[in-house]
């Protein structure tokens, strides 16, 4: 592995960047960091790092042997090219995004570990390449990803649409699965950082200390590879792997009550300089709450204005790759001072949250909420629920409410569990009437599992992986028409196509269920007391058929036998 | 005999139409001791479910049922008021139909017993206008506890079953207590009975009630109640065997063979009632059973074919119904393989539950074995005695099948009181029936305690599963018992004497 990042490394050198670029002229890798800081209104401090490495080529194509790397990960990507991966996105989650605090996050991802995959539409034996790849990724991640299997995998029919180019929609190649026990830590943060063409020597990524990056409310990082254009004709493909870690960084904890904020404190390092090899090194500062809730330094004159999950936003931008962004000091820290409390947030248009209903350990209700917060418009939103086998699901139960009425999915997909062999999957599209909250309730019975089947610790229960809600949300952009502080008439009067809505996804929290229990300690004692019974009922079967009744006559006592004994020497009549 | 049975049905309708009423029926549903997966009324609604989903019963693991018994639902609940008035009046008019042939065949062919055995019907006219009296009694019922829930009709349907299978029982046995009566005459006639054992001969005036005392064991039984207030379709399956053993008692062979394929298709574990039918038919036509003779075979084969074809008829059209055997390894696999651990009354679920997982293949063969095992020993000990090995084997079947439920066993104990007669030769009754009354009252508590309390485990409720089994065990073993000893008697008297004229005792050797 080290080897191949060395030689991501020295590939970029330019007298060998001149030999590889023979075969396609002009064909160069790219490379992009980025660092969002947005202070919340729970007063955390949510930091999104991306980082955007594109790869000029199109190894999918016939013939086309891939054996040179500039800065894309060798590792990765000979595991795209040998599973025929269209598609990749994996994530590692540790604690659960609170949306109704912190509001969207940018790229969401459930707690645990998510994996979704399309592959190729030329790999005949998908089942096959999935359980491979999950061992080769369990590997370079060193996750468990290799738990990955059958049980826990499912093929969503509508919700995981290919984010990049080609519009697959054979959902026979897709693969999702996700372990939402799964636990996130410093060994998986150092492959993913070793994937990065500068590793944590430089730029935004020696900010990566996983002390200070472990020490947080909320820490998710993610691998997404998908093909992309080139260029604006699409003339040729090239393959984006963007590498994403957000942390949300918990302001009392951490500041010992101070609400101040620096670079410093978040990562015990400050920003020096850009990573060599990346055309780009921003840091965006979100300063649309500015200068009510906080006080931002040093100052920047870059601004730069975003529509961000239909909210425009506004940010300042600190340009790594120019010098004078690092001052006389040669060094940028950050300072971010509170000025009291944070007002109000908006609340987010779309929220969703789950529970176990029911009591003792024979069946259960999932109750699955699903906010509405927009003030007139309905929308539709999709849900997925992958349900392992061990909770049956009585599809027949399976009730939609809102605004207590019920509210008959349009679309319902489901495909019911196989025991051992496969879950339930249960995709829905619900139209959510505005300003509404809207259940879903479905009843399960829980199953009692081979004793070898439990988990090491089997009474602290069995997870059921988040439900993910994807939607295609109003956007508040275009919801506020009344907004023309600073936007020419002109261009408010019909909201734009593009910020009209947006796309959102969803996770709830992950459900911990308990299940019933044999008692682990007597295998032993089972075998040999069921056996038994089977034993008087075979016993005494067996009696009955194979003897008969006879007189009972009882045989001689020893001393009478023996006197016949002697008797039949002496030729004497025997005693009775 | 008919204004008691009448009053009979009637008491056990008002009786499970005011249970299906009440918010005990809810309760009763849930009962892992009622409902095992492979009946329980809620996987038979999933089911109906997936199937207006689009998507297969059989896709998932939740439903068991045979394709004819989802067809049967899927029927009765979309067109449940077509369903009750077509049958009523088809019942009516096959009745009407049927009485005057079957009268003038009487009279027609005297010796119709052989000539007519495969094609005949005695004694459905009979049943039939029982069938017409219990619809007219749920017709009134219906209209008195009319429901507004979508599946009422379905309660109707497992009703009738139960009112049915009580019928056909008492019919039977009523068939049986003649022939037995007639077979007793013929011996005492030849001397073939020991001088001393005239108080082991049974009366008329004894037998008289013994009928309705099986219809009312079946009926009030509180085993076959609950499992008709929880709509477990194990009532339907055991409607078709009680049905199966009224058309063998009757001597119809082709019905006989044709339910027990019926019974066959839907659990498998009837498979073992093909023998004592067999042997059943073979003594009504005086065949000996001796496998030199060609009439043997050729009745034997007759038999099989007709149990065989129509096995293949039900299966195909089962495929035809579905357009996939998914059907085979999710009902048939399902029952041999045991996948589904849920705990219920029977020996299975904690047994594989606990088990080493390269031992399980043998274990299951094992204990699968146990419900075929027996028949080839019994119906040679009890070859003179078929409708007691019919008793025999539906007792082994509840007792050693992979799911059972207390229907099951409410369907043997139906059987009971046509063995009054060996209540002196028992044993230990008193024993059994206290074991099974506790064991009975213990089932809800310990699963309180284990899965809603949790202040017990798993190992509670296995032990009173344990005993429960236990004392089945031992009350069949002893009804065993108790025939072969009143047969020795009716040979060899009642008083043995020892060679030196003192009292004997008997023993097996």
């Amino acid at each position: 592995f080290r080897l191949s990042s060395l030689i991501g490394h020295i590939s970029t050198c330019p007298s060998l960047i001149g030999q590889c670029c023979q075969r396609h002229p002009g064909s160069v890798d790219e490379f992009q960091e980025e660092l969002v800081i947005r202070p919340l209104h729970s007063g955390d401090i949510y930091a999104s790092f991306q980082f955007r490495t594109l790869w000029d080529t199109d190894f999918l194509q016939e013939g086309q042997k891939v054996s040179h790397y500039r800065l894309f990960p060798k590792s990765l990507g000979q595991v795209l090219s040998k599973f025929s991966v269209r598609e990749l996105h994996i994530s590692f989650t540790q604690g659960f995004w609170r949306t109704m605090q912190w509001g969207q996050p940018f790229i969401p991802s459930p707690p645990g570990a998510e994996l979704w995959v399309w592959f190729h539409d030329t790999v005949s034996d998908v089942d096959g390449n999935w359980k491979e790849l999950t061992n080769v990724l369990s590997g370079i991640f060193c996750a468990s990803l290799n738990f990955i299997d059958l049980t826990n995998t499912v093929q969503p029919s509508a919700s995981f649409k290919p984010l990049g180019l080609g519009n697959a929609t054979d959902h026979r190649f897709l693969r999702y699965a996700t372990l939402p026990r799964e636990i996130v830590c410093t060994e998986n943060l150092t492959p993913w950082k070793k994937l990065l063409p500068c590793g944590s020597k430089a730029g935004l990524a020696v900010l990566l200390k996983s002390e200070k990056l472990f020490h947080s409310s909320f820490h998710s990082q993610a691998v997404h590879i998908r093909p992309v254009c080139q260029d604006e004709q699409c003339t040729s493909k090239a393959w984006e792997l963007r590498q994403t870690l957000n942390v949300v960084f918990d302001l009392y904890t951490a500041g010992q009550g101070k609400k101040e904020w620096s670079l410093f404190k978040m990562f015990s390092r400050t920003l020096t300089e850009a990573c060599p090899l990346a055309t780009s090194s921003k840091v965006y500062v979100d300063i649309t709450d500015n200068p009510e809730l906080f006080e931002l330094s040093p100052a920047t004159p870059l601004l730069s204005q975003a529509v961000v999950l239909g909210d425009r936003r506004t940010y300042s931008v600190f340009d790594l790759t120019r010098a004078e962004t690092f001052g006389q000091l040669r060094s940028l820290n950050l300072l971010l001072r509170w000025k009291g409390d944070g007002g109000e947030m908006l609340r987010p248009l779309l929220h969703a949250e789950r529970y176990v209903a029911g009591f003792g350990l024979q069946t259960g209700e999932i109750h699955t909420v699903i906010y509405n917060n927009h003030p007139y418009r309905a929308f539709p939103v999709l849900l997925m629920d992958s349900v392992p086998w061990y909770l049956q699901l009585y599809i027949h139960t399976l009730t939609v409410t809102s605004k207590s009425r019920d509210n008959k999915p349009s679309y319902i997909h489901y495909q019911p569990a196989k025991d051992r062999h496969r879950p339930h999957l249960l995709e829905m599209l619900i139209q959510l009437p505005p300003h509404s909250m809207t259940e879903v309730t479905v009843q399960f019975e829980r199953a009692l599992l081979k004793w070898t089947e439990y988990t090491p610790d089997p009474n602290h229960g069995f997870y059921v992986g988040s439900s993910v809600v994807s939607a295609l949300v109003p956007s508040m952009v275009a919801m506020n028409t009344n907004f023309t502080q600073d936007q020419p008439l002109f261009s408010s009067f019909v909201p734009v196509k593009e910020e009209s809505s947006y796309f959102v996804r969803v996770y709830t929290e992950p459900l911990l269920v308990n299940l019933p229990t044999p008692d682990f300690s007597m295998p032993y004692n089972v075998i040999c007391l069921t056996c038994t019974v089977v034993a008087v009922g075979y016993g005494s079967f067996y009696n009955l058929l194979t003897r008969t009744f006879q007189v009972d006559e009882p045989s001689l006592p020893l001393a009478k036998r023996l006197a016949n004994l002697i008797r039949r020497i002496r030729g004497v009549p025997l005693l009775t | 005999m008919a204004a008691p049975l009448t009053l009979l049905l009637i008491v056990a309708v008002t009786i499970r139409a005011v249970l299906f009423r009440s918010s005990l029926a809810e309760l009763i549903s849930a009962r892992v001791e009622v409902v095992s997966p492979l009946n329980a009324w809620k996987r038979v609604v999933e089911g109906l479910a997936l199937l207006d989903l689009g998507v297969s019963p059989y896709s998932g693991d939740v439903f068991h049922e045979t394709p004819l018994m989802i067809y049967l639902f899927h029927f009765t609940v979309d067109y449940a008021e077509i369903v009750f008035i077509v049958s009523a009046y088809f019942v009516d008019c096959l009745s009407c139909f049927l009485k005057p042939l079957d009268r003038a065949k009487m009279a027609i062919n005297s010796n119709y017993l052989k000539s007519d055995l495969l094609f005949n019907f005695p004694g459905c006219c009979e049943l039939i206008s029982w069938f017409i009296t219990i619809i007219v009694c749920l017709c009134f019922c219906k209209f008195h506890f009319l429901c507004t829930c979508k599946y009422t009709d379905v309660r109707l349907c497992h009703q009738i079953a139960d009112g049915i299978t009580a019928l056909a029982l008492y019919l039977s046995i009523q068939t049986y207590n003649k022939d037995v009566f007639r077979k007793q005459k013929y011996a005492l006639e030849s001397d073939r009975y020991s001088a001393d054992c005239l108080e082991l001969l049974r009366s008329p005036k004894e037998m008289f009630y013994i009928p309705l005392k099986v219809a009312m064991f079946y009926l009030l039984n509180p085993f076959t109640i609950l499992s008709c207030v929880a709509k477990s379709t194990c009532g339907l399956n055991n409607a078709i065997i009680a049905l199966f053993i009224f058309c063998t008692l009757k001597g119809s062979a082709l019905l006989s063979g044709i339910l027990l394929a019926l019974a066959t298709y839907q659990s498998i574990y009837p498979l073992t009632l093909f023998a004592p039918a067999l042997l059943f038919f073979l003594q009504r036509l005086y065949i000996p059973v001796n496998l030199r003779r060609s009439s043997f075979w050729f009745f034997t084969l007759q038999y099989a074919f007709m149990y065989v074809g129509s096995l293949v008829v039900i299966t195909g059209l089962s495929f035809f119904l579905l357009g996939s055997w998914d059907f085979i390894p999710s009902v048939y696999g399902f029952i041999f393989s045991v996948p589904d651990l849920t705990p219920n009354i029977g020996l299975f679920w904690y047994f594989f539950a606990e088990m080493f997982e390269h031992f399980r293949l043998f274990f299951s063969c094992v204990f699968q074995i146990n419900v075929f095992f027996y028949t080839i020993p019994l119906s040679i000990k009890l070859k003179e005695h078929p409708v007691f090995l019919i008793f025999m084997q539906i007792a082994i079947i509840s007792i050693f099948k992979s799911y059972p439920t207390v229907g099951d066993v409410a369907l043997y104990m139906a059987f009971l009181p046509a063995w009054s007669h060996l209540y002196r030769f028992l044993r230990n009754i008193f024993l059994v029936s206290c074991v099974l009354l506790a064991c009975s009252a213990l089932f809800p508590v310990l699963w309180h305690l284990w899965i809603y309390a949790g202040s017990a485990n798993s190992n509670f409720y296995y032990a009173i599963t344990l005993l429960f089994n236990f004392g089945q065990i031992l009350l069949v073993a002893d009804y065993f018992y108790a025939y072969l000893r009143r047969e020795h008697h009716l040979t060899h008297g009642l008083y043995l004497k020892k060679k030196d004229g003192t009292e004997a005792t008997l023993v097996l050797k």
